[in-house]
């Protein structure tokens, strides 16, 4: 499959070539999945490069959280006490924005945050494939914490989690609308939430492409370059930030979850 | 090439060329594939991460703050024995001085003592030669007055008889003594 596409790529490039005048964009063919093994359609099942790099991602994190805390240093080895900063940095965001009863669901929320945060940093490999960028990906992810959390209120609070949507401190008359408002916004937060995430890689990996177009042309390659290393360092704050925002929301949701109470 | 490119097209969301058409993300044939591969990374990741390197850090942070607050604690215990063995030091050095000051005191009195006894001996040698000494010059001079009063005798019946009178030796004797006592 690789081989013969890279061909009919070529020769792509080269009608294209001839009715564009030397500049082929294809940012968007990074994203497509190809299988690993033959040259089929890919199936559910299929292993392709998406799974060629969640393998590698679960490899990095058993790396970094399990061999990196092999020695069970007191003083750490270093890539023990990465390990253990994410812990400890995870670990004080639930403490510190949900509460200390949240504690519980600290596994949870840290898988959450390493997986979205493994995801985007390796994307950032050249030749990878990025999971996060996938909105069914993001989409499993965002509403996969939004169930979960409304399950939970519901589990924990019973109909008393409705409490969240309807505004006591309110005047009467205002109250059925804030609660209108309020119902939407919950709704929307799993939508937001993973949109957030896919979005934000899909567009740095795609300028990202975009630039890299612009490097055929000779005038037009050292501000094309100059462009990639530009919104390469971008992408690097934007694979960190993006983590933390979708845990910090999280974090922020399952508070609701926890203390409906306003 | 015509015959590859037609056998490429293995999706609907693929043209003729194996480029995307749309967005890759979007097309509805590859979710399941994701979503599938998503669970199964995740559940690896969840596995991973509750049951070996949550509880692992957990332990050595726990490990960690627990060395420190013992260590902390021997610290704090050496400190005190090290202030203890400080003023058993101090004292040690006070006695010591009390003790070498008696020792200097007991010498010195001693020194005395035998001093004085040397002394005392020395002082009743000198007097004792001392009065040897004084008696032997009193006999010299005993002895000299004599020989004195005697050659004056001579000499005065000597002088008498030389100028033609004659005395007897109890006047010169009279008259000598009498001088003498000048």
């Amino acid at each position: 499959m690789k081989l013969r596409k890279k061909r009919v790529t070529q020769v792509a490039t080269e009608t294209e070539a001839a009715s564009e005048g030397g500049l082929v964009f294809h940012p968007l063919d990074q994203f497509i999945p190809t299988s690993l093994f033959g040259d089929g359609a890919v199936h559910w099942y299929t292993p392709s490069n998406l799974t060629l790099w969640l393998a590698i991602l679960v490899l990095a994190v058993v790396g970094v959280f399990v061999l990196g805390s092999r020695g069970r240093g007191i003083v750490p080895s270093r890539i023990q006490s990465v390990g253990e900063l994410m812990y400890g940095f995870v670990y004080k965001m639930i403490e510190d924005v949900t509460g200390k009863d949240a504690v519980k669901y600290f596994p949870y929320i840290m898988t959450l945050f390493v997986f979205v945060l493994f995801a985007n940093y390796l994307a950032l490999l050249p030749m990878s494939y990025s999971p996060t960028s996938m909105i069914a990906i993001t989409a499993v992810l965002g509403f996969g914490v939004f169930i979960a959390i409304t399950v939970l209120g519901f589990v924990k609070h019973g109909t008393a989690f409705l409490g969240l949507f309807w505004m006591k401190d309110a005047p009467g008359f205002l109250r059925p609308i804030i609660a209108i408002i309020e119902v939407i916004s919950y709704f929307v937060r799993p939508v937001s939430l993973s949109i957030r995430l896919a979005g934000n890689i899909t567009a740095g990996h795609v300028v990202i492409k975009v630039f890299a177009g612009f490097a055929a042309l000779t005038l037009a390659s050292p501000a094309a370059i100059l462009g990639i290393v530009a919104i390469y360092g971008l992408e690097i704050l934007v694979a960190g930030i993006q983590a933390y925002v979708f845990t910090i929301l999280t974090c922020v949701y399952l508070k609701d979850a926890l203390h409906p109470a306003h | 090439m015509a015959t590859d490119t037609h056998e490429t097209v293995v999706s609907a969301c693929l043209d003729s060329h194996g480029g995307a058409i749309g967005m890759p993300q979007l097309c509805g044939e590859w979710i399941p594939h994701q979503i599938f591969w998503l669970l199964v990374a995740l559940a690896a990741t969840f596995f991973v991460m509750s049951r070996i390197a949550l509880p692992r850090i957990a332990a050595v942070l726990a490990e960690r703050s627990g060395t420190i607050t013992n260590d902390l604690a021997a610290a704090e215990e050496l400190k005190n024995k090290a202030a203890e063995a400080e003023a058993a030091y101090d004292k040690a050095l006070v006695d010591a001085r009390a003790q070498a000051q008696q020792i200097v005191a007991e010498a010195k009195a001693e020194i005395q003592a035998e001093l004085d006894v040397e002394l005392a001996k020395a002082d009743a040698q000198i007097a004792e030669k001392a009065a040897e000494s004084e008696k032997a010059i009193a006999e010299i001079r005993d002895g000299a007055v004599k020989s004195v009063t005697d050659v004056a005798k001579a000499t005065t019946k000597e002088l008498v008889a030389a100028m033609g009178g004659t005395a007897d030796a109890k006047t010169i004797t009279a008259a000598v003594t009498a001088r003498m006592k000048g």
